[in-house]
């Protein structure tokens, strides 16, 4: 226990939290925007498999690794057009859709895996020459900070700025603010004139190529390897992120920082022979998110028709 | 758009908008039936009808909400084909919904700017100063940053008429706009509509109240059961004749008590405060009390109260201090169940948040609360044959409309609604029964009844707190008036001691209008 609080694990605790917090933040902020629109999408788990593993392909067989995250936004954007298709067109119950789709995804990662890398009778496990981190130059010089901050992948910086920019699109544009309408009344947005099936499209594809770029974040930048269980449940995290963060984009960054920050100081504990049940872990996101919604009871922000599909002239 | 009445494409008094026979059917009910109207340009032009009726439903077909299943709509002559409601917009087309389509969570000026044509950067400071120049012309008080789910009913109402002249229409649909409204906002909405008539605009409005067609209509078309009944001159008939023509029959428009006496107080309600922090108002140490066998009217501007008081008698918050007594018992900090054991039926002003469950059908909605009654379930079980009877029954003696008792509550018309909710609350022989605009949206006969079985429940005993903004129906009903101001009770009168001045100014919050206090 005394070696423990030296610098250097301190430190690496901090730079750790970020690099766990990447993929959380990313779909978490994705997942923000297609919530805003009304509709849960639940198959976040499967989609950043999906994600992971299109990105791993495109990465692997091009030799691009820029190539190989266009190649996760697509898989992840498939499967939100998907789901948007289920939800938005169909209106197929949203949580049956979710998923379903989860499922798909996952299935579809491995079936596809395996049919490209296993059939060949590849022996060692194929791998990417995965992404280093972009050093920021004179910043990451400054002591401690630099490294925590300067020192991340692209994909790190990408997630934290997409908190701001989340922020200020639903807040301050015109969309934004049709968007958060339509999960609270689509009808009373109908009535204005507002399209609701392509706010809901725009709005939940989004939500799947976030997902998709948060699962590539793990084949692709933590990672160099596709596996089946490469997402671990972060796909169910991320949703309990969102609910975490009262569907705001600010405690959404909070929410993941300190998921990142209490893997991470697990994750150090184990390294030095401290053992605390890794369920545990798991399991506190959801346990905090229930604290969170207890004390915030009475200002929930939850977006007022979410799941409840609209159909004109039901009255 | 807005020109096309100098450019001499249509004068004043031609048509400007055709509905040729449509027709629109539901499962089990025609809706409108080859429903044939023209609308003159420039126009008042009311629309009439009971409650389900189908005047809805019309109003929907010219908002493009409903395709015709027949039929069609010509605007300025040429076919007018609406497939949504931004079709509706763009032929400059604006609607007033009779239940709210409004986003409780945003403020004003974000329901406001939905829709319209702004910048994608919100820039609000635009919106903002029109918005501040309407309520200032027309004396609204608003802020435009409030939370529109904090506002009351009649605020709310002018959030939506406001959101739908924001748009520039040419012709203006209003549903029912004055259900809520005060006797003062009636005038002040009527002033406006006039003032904009004599700028060019056409006005369809839809409304049940007689007094209405005639100080405002140029002309008015009835309906009946989804047909035309007729097209006529409002100068050409008076309020009988219109009610003759929507009901079919002669139709008693007062509704005729006997003197009373109260006897036991059946309610209580001693100096209670209640902070307002869920924007439904607060009360300042407002006392009350209804005896068995009386009608208490309670008159007062909506937003000074009424939702608090409402809240605390039927319990679903408590006051911070004083009490309340329902026959005989403290219930201050009863739950709400425990108090409608007492034999409380209330009647809450919003309907459809309050009073009903939209998905679930009439019937169950009927018996609703009260499906633990012995009459309705067995240990748990419920008796269907007892609710399907009961059903029968209220339908049948409130003349709800609804092609079955399984139906979709959601479906019904408004004012149907409202019936569901009456006939569940006025079963039960209550003790004390609290109506929050109990007739808002019924049709004339509908009122009538509604009226009468409330002086009925009286006579049998029951004491009725009545909130109301409507004045004709406080002087009515009541055999004590109430006024609430600021979350107190500013004055208590009896109606043949009063006049609707004095009480108007109360109910302003003039403190020497010269009657007595509590
Ligand atoms: N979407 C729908 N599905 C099924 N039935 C409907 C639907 N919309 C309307 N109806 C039925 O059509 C009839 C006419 O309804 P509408 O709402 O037009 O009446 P209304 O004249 O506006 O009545 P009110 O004065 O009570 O508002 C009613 O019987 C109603 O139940
Ligand atoms: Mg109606």
């Amino acid at each position: 226990m005394e070696d423990f609080f030296t610098y250097s694990v301190i430190l690496g605790i901090f730079v750790a939290t970020f690099k766990i917090a990447t993929p959380l933040l990313i779909a978490a902020t994705g997942e923000l925007v297609a919530e805003s629109s009304g509709i849960l999408n639940l198959s976040l788990e499967g989609t950043m498999t999906l994600g992971a593993f299109t990105g791993f392909l495109v990465a692997n067989q091009t030799g691009n690794l820029w190539l190989g995250l266009v190649g996760a936004a697509v898989g992840g954007g498939a499967m939100g057009l998907l789901m948007a298709v289920m939800t938005a067109t169909v209106k197929v119950n949203q949580v049956v859709a979710g998923l379903a789709l989860n499922i798909l995804g996952l299935g579809g990662a491995f079936f596809w895996y395996r049919s490209v890398y296993e059939e060949s009778g590849a022996v060692a496990f194929p791998t990417v020459d995965r992404f280093q981190t972009a050093t920021i130059p004179l910043l990451s010089d400054i002591p401690a900070v630099g490294e925590v901050f300067f020192d991340q992948h692209w994909l790190t910086y990408f997630g934290v700025l997409m908190v701001p920019a989340t922020l200020i699109f639903l807040n301050r544009t015109k969309y934004g603010l049709e968007l958060r309408s339509i999960g609270h009344n689509p009808e009373a947005c109908d009535m204005r004139g507002v399209g609701i099936i392509s706010r809901q499209y725009t709005a939940v594809i989004y939500g799947g190529v976030m997902a998709g770029l948060g699962g590539a974040y793990l084949s692709l930048a933590g990672g160099n390897q596709f596996f089946d269980d490469i997402v671990a449940g972060r796909g169910w995290i991320a949703l309990a992120i969102v609910i975490f963060g009262n569907w705001r984009a600010s405690w959404i960054l909070a929410g993941s920082l300190l998921f990142g920050f209490l893997e991470a100081t697990q994750l150090s504990l184990q390294a030095s022979g401290v053992d605390l049940p890794y369920q545990l872990l798991l399991a506190l996101p959801f346990i905090l998110t229930i604290v969170a919604l207890v004390l915030n009871r009475s200002r929930s922000q939850v977006p007022l028709s979410l799941t409840i599909p609209y159909h004109r002239g039901e009255r | 758009m807005a020109d096309a009445a100098e450019s001499g494409a249509a004068a004043p008094g031609e048509n400007i908008l055709v509905v040729e026979e449509v027709t629109k059917a539901f499962p089990g009910v025609v809706a409108n039936d080859s429903v044939s109207i023209d609308i003159r340009r420039a126009e008042i032009h009311c629309l009439l009808g009971e409650n389900g009726a189908g005047k809805t439903t019309l109003a929907d077909i010219l908002y493009g909400v409903y395709q015709p299943d027949e039929g069609r709509v010509l605007l300025e002559g040429e076919p007018l084909e609406l497939h949504s409601p931004r079709d509706a917009i763009e032929a400059g087309i604006g609607m007033v919904h009779q239940h709210f389509e409004l986003v409780p969570p945003m403020s004003v000026i974000e329901n406001v700017v939905i829709g319209t044509p702004a910048k994608q950067w919100l820039d609000l400071t635009e919106a903002r100063r029109r918005l501040e120049e309407f309520f200032a012309d027309y004396d609204v008080e608003i802020d435009p940053d409030a939370e529109v789910g904090r506002l009351s009913v009649g605020e709310q109402q002018w959030v939506e008429i406001f959101k739908t002249l924001y748009f520039g229409v040419e012709i203006l649909i209003l549903d029912e706009p004055t259900a809520v409204l005060t006797p003062q906002g009636i005038d002040e909405l009527f002033r406006i509509l006039r003032r904009m008539r004599d700028e060019g605009l056409t006005i369809i409005l839809i409304t049940h109240k007689l007094k209405e067609v005639m100080d405002l209509s140029d002309r008015v078309t009835v309906l009946r059961r989804g047909k035309v009944v007729g097209t006529v001159d409002t100068a050409d008939v008076d309020q009988r004749d219109l009610a003759r023509m929507m009901v079919g029959r002669e139709v008693l428009m007062q509704a005729d008590k006997a003197a009373s006496t109260a006897g036991e107080p059946v309610l209580e309600v001693d100096e209670i405060h209640l902070a307002s922090d869920t924007g439904r108002g607060s009360l300042e140490g407002l006392s009350i009390t209804v005896g068995s066998g009386e009608i208490v009217g309670v008159a007062g501007v909506s937003g000074n109260g009424q939702n608090a008081l409402f809240d605390a008698i039927v319990g679903v918050r408590h006051p911070e201090t004083g009490s309340i007594r329902i026959v005989g018992q403290d219930t201050t900090e009863s739950a709400p169940h425990r108090i409608a054991t007492l034999g409380v039926a209330s009647v809450p002003a919003d309907r459809i948040a309050q009073g009903l469950l939209m998905d679930f059908s009439v019937k169950e909605n009927l018996v609703l609360g009260n499906q633990r009654e012995r009459q309705f379930s067995r240990s748990g079980i419920l008796n269907r044959g007892q609710i399907d009877a009961f059903a029968a029954e209220s339908i049948d003696s409130f003349e709800i409309k609804t092609p079955s008792a399984s139906q979709i509550t959601r479906t019904l018309s408004g004012g149907n609604l409202q019936k569901i909710i009456m006939a569940r609350e006025l079963s039960g022989q209550p003790q004390l029964i609290i109506a929050h605009q109990p007739t808002r949206g019924l049709d004339i006969a509908a009122t009538e009844y509604v009226r009468r079985r409330l002086i009925q429940e009286r006579d049998r005993g029951a004491g009725v707190l009545l909130m109301s903004e409507d004045l004709d129906e406080i002087f009515q009903l009541s055999d004590r008036i109430a006024v609430i101001y600021d979350g107190r009770i500013v004055a208590v009168t009896q109606p043949d001691a009063t006049t609707l001045e004095q009480i108007g100014m109360h109910m302003a919050g003039a403190s020497d209008a010269g009657q007595g206090s509590p």
